[in-house]
């Protein structure tokens, strides 16, 4: 059974009395172990497709299957313990708390999650080790560089021992130069068995990932087509 | 989550916004304050009050009082010529028949309400609130403590001897008030002419006020000993603000009965026929339940003295104590409402600060969800931080309290001394947390309900 089961999942939009279809039967499997990227330009419905792979949003209609659980009738409280254990998120902003220590950022899934404190640190501690930062746990995301704040929040991602990564441009608000470590941050966590998932409108990162998708008009296209993503030049510059 | 957690973001909450947390906490620690120190200045006035009853011989005090044939009751009007009035055969009768009744003694009083009634020593002049003719008994009846000399005795009485047994109020008037000279003048032995009638003067009441009061007249005398600080009259400038109870206590001459009626109530030109009767008989009784029943077999006997014709009325210290909860129940009440209401106001802006909170941390809001944050978790921080809020508030809001009984202690009269009890800060710090709970709701039900890729979205 794959880690992730989608099948023919929609989901519409009101908008000033007009319907409109984010997705339109959108069926995927995602197994252990992949890494991914969803591929798409702007408004193709590609964040709208992680939104609800990563249980921030229900589908209108269809089916979703998420480590053996079905995820299309579960309620607020239940999406949010999925979202705790299950599931790790990196975001284009970093979406760290100003307010918070780097330490105290990493330990924030875990507070929701009832995980006591000493076993936080650890686990927090840990988490940083993995992407290089354990000796600025005591820093504010603020007193970090881009690069360093995303490393934070890929701690964060790790720290509940998610079954699956989400990554919403993971690279848009870096340097190319920042963004190629925390791709590469990627492929080790890949080559240490994780399940990542990328969404990019960005082919160049799209094509450092071993299964691309490309979302078009609320549908999966057909074929990766390389030449309109623009993963040929990518491809041919890599 | 758990609650220390959300304690602890509630806190660093406030103290990243220290300025707006603490304008936030000021409705707060004004209705706290404010609650406290009317509750304090409420119980400062029943002390007060109680302690002028206690002054004026309890509650176990039944004084019978003669009625005018004006007021007779409707029925007895026309026989008001027949009434024989109190007189000291009723002190007999009581005596063989009265077994709930104790300490009878009969009075004769003057006033000075009424007609002018001056006490005169050396050229100097004073009004005593009354002369008062009556038993050796009466001091124990009222509560009287002799300093110096004694009481007058059943002797002086028989003997119709013209003996005096004044308050400190006489002698600070015609001989010098300690507190202004620093000298205590003990003026046993001298005469002081009460209205026209010579009367040596053979003890003096001690000193009556409340404990504060004492001390402050001590201090008075004290300084005023010492000629240090001559400018300021601690004591003398407040005599004014003394209880009454305690200042009709300290202004009053004691004579025996029959020298009293002998000097004031037996014939004489202007009016040939002696006055026998009392001004007032005064009785205790065992205890305050007795009182009714007490107060019936006197009725009863007095009833059968006066050939039916009820021409005395009863006054207790029930009525009294009465009349004291209502005001001070009254009291409460309406500095409750204004201290709740100025709760209230805080309450209000704390759910002001938290909605504009709330909305500023949209997006933290969307990210904690994101993570893994439940409804209820949202909420729950909200609520605790709206709380922490309200108890810091309040927990300010008592310590300023303490300063503002300070403060208004130093203005209020001595036996009304403001007291801070344990029950009003307990209620009013329990107000605050409630009413930072009650502001928190919606703000928390607000925040807790926001769709997290909504408030992620949100700049």
């Amino acid at each position: 059974m794959p880690l992730v089961e989608l099948k023919d999942i929609r989901k519409t939009y009101k908008l000033g009395g007009e319907t409109i279809h984010a997705l339109d039967g959108v069926s995927l499997d995602i197994d252990a172990g992949e890494f991914l990227s969803i591929i798409g330009p702007s408004g193709s419905g590609k964040s709208t497709l992680m939104h609800i792979l990563g249980c921030l949003d229900s589908p209108s209609s269809g089916t979703m299957q998420l480590d053996g659980m079905m995820i299309q009738n579960a309620s607020q409280s239940q999406l949010a313990s999925i979202r705790n254990k299950k599931i790790g998120f990196v975001f284009q902003f970093f979406n760290l708390l100003p307010k918070l220590s780097v330490m105290q950022n990493v330990e924030l899934p875990m507070i929701y999650g009832s995980v006591s404190a000493k076993e936080r640190r650890e686990r927090s501690m840990r988490s940083l080790e993995m992407v290089g930062l354990e000796n600025r746990s005591k820093h504010r995301p603020s007193q970090l560089s881009g690069g360093q704040q995303q490393r934070v929040a890929i701690a964060r991602a790790l720290v509940n021992d998610p079954r699956i990564i989400f990554a919403d441009e993971p690279t848009g608000n870096l340097d190319s130069h920042t963004g190629e470590a925390i791709l590469e941050l990627f492929h080790e966590l890949h080559r240490k068995g994780r399940t990542i998932a990328l969404v990019t409108h960005d082919p160049e990162i799209a094509a450092v990932t071993p299964r691309k998708i490309e979302i078009r008009d609320g549908k999966i296209a057909d074929q990766v087509d390389e030449r309109l993503a623009g993963l040929d030049r990518a491809v041919a510059n890599g | 989550m758990n609650i220390w957690n959300g304690i602890i973001i509630g806190l660093s909450e406030i103290w990243a916004h220290k300025f707006r947390s603490l304008l936030t906490m000021l409705g707060i620690i004004l209705g706290v304050s404010s609650l406290v120190a009317m509750s304090a200045l409420v119980q400062g006035m029943e002390n007060g009050m109680k302690e002028a009853l206690v002054a004026m011989g309890g509650l176990e005090k039944i004084e019978v009082q003669p009625r005018d044939g004006g007021d007779l009751p409707l029925h007895q009007r026309h026989l008001a010529d027949q009434a024989p009035g109190l007189r000291l055969s009723d002190i007999t009768a009581l005596n063989e028949n009265g077994y709930l009744i104790s300490e009878l003694t009969p009075a004769v009083e003057m006033t000075r309400w009424g007609n002018d009634l001056t006490v005169t020593y050396a050229g100097k002049v004073t009004e005593p609130f009354f002369v008062s003719g009556t038993w050796p008994i009466a001091l124990k009846l009222n509560e009287h403590v002799i300093e110096y000399g004694r009481m007058f005795n059943e002797i002086d009485n028989e003997e119709t001897r013209s003996v005096c047994v004044i308050g400190t109020g006489i002698r600070d008037d015609l001989f010098g008030d300690p507190s202004v000279t620093g000298e205590e003048v003990i003026p046993l032995g001298e005469v002081i002419v009460v209205q026209g009638q010579p009367f040596t003067i053979i003890g003096m009441f001690t000193h009556y006020d409340s404990e504060k009061g004492l001390e402050q007249r001590k201090a008075a005398i004290e300084a005023a000993r010492n000629k240090t600080n001559q400018g300021e009259k601690l004591y003398s400038s407040d005599r004014g603000r003394s209880n009454f109870a305690f200042r009709i206590k300290n202004n009053q001459i004691l004579v025996p009965l029959n020298s009293m009626i002998m000097k004031f109530r037996s014939g004489n030109d202007e009016n040939p026929v002696s006055d026998p009767r009392l001004s007032e008989l005064t009785m205790k009784i065992p205890s305050v339940e007795l009182l009714n029943p007490a107060l019936q077999q006197v009725r009863n006997v007095l009833l059968m003295t006066h050939n039916g014709i009820e021409d005395f009325t009863f006054r207790t210290q029930e009525d009294w104590a009465e009349g004291i909860n209502t005001s001070i129940k009254n009291a409460r009440m309406s500095g409750g409402v204004i201290a709740a209401i100025s709760l209230v106001v805080g309450g209000i802006g704390i759910m002001n600060i938290m909605l504009a909170s709330i909305s500023e941390r949209v997006r933290e809001i969307g990210i904690r969800k994101a993570i893994g944050a439940t409804t209820g978790s949202v909420f729950a921080q909200i609520l605790i931080e709206s709380i922490v809020i309200a108890i810091f508030g309040g927990i300010a809001g008592l310590g300023t309290s303490y300063a503002l009984v300070q403060f208004i202690a130093s203005f209020s009269p001595d036996e009304n001394q403001p007291v801070i009890t344990i029950g009003a800060m307990t209620m009013a710090f329990g107000f605050s947390v409630m009413i930072g709970a009650v502001a928190g709701l919606y703000p928390a039900i607000k925040a807790s309900i926001l769709h997290p890729i909504q408030a992620l979205r949100y700049d």
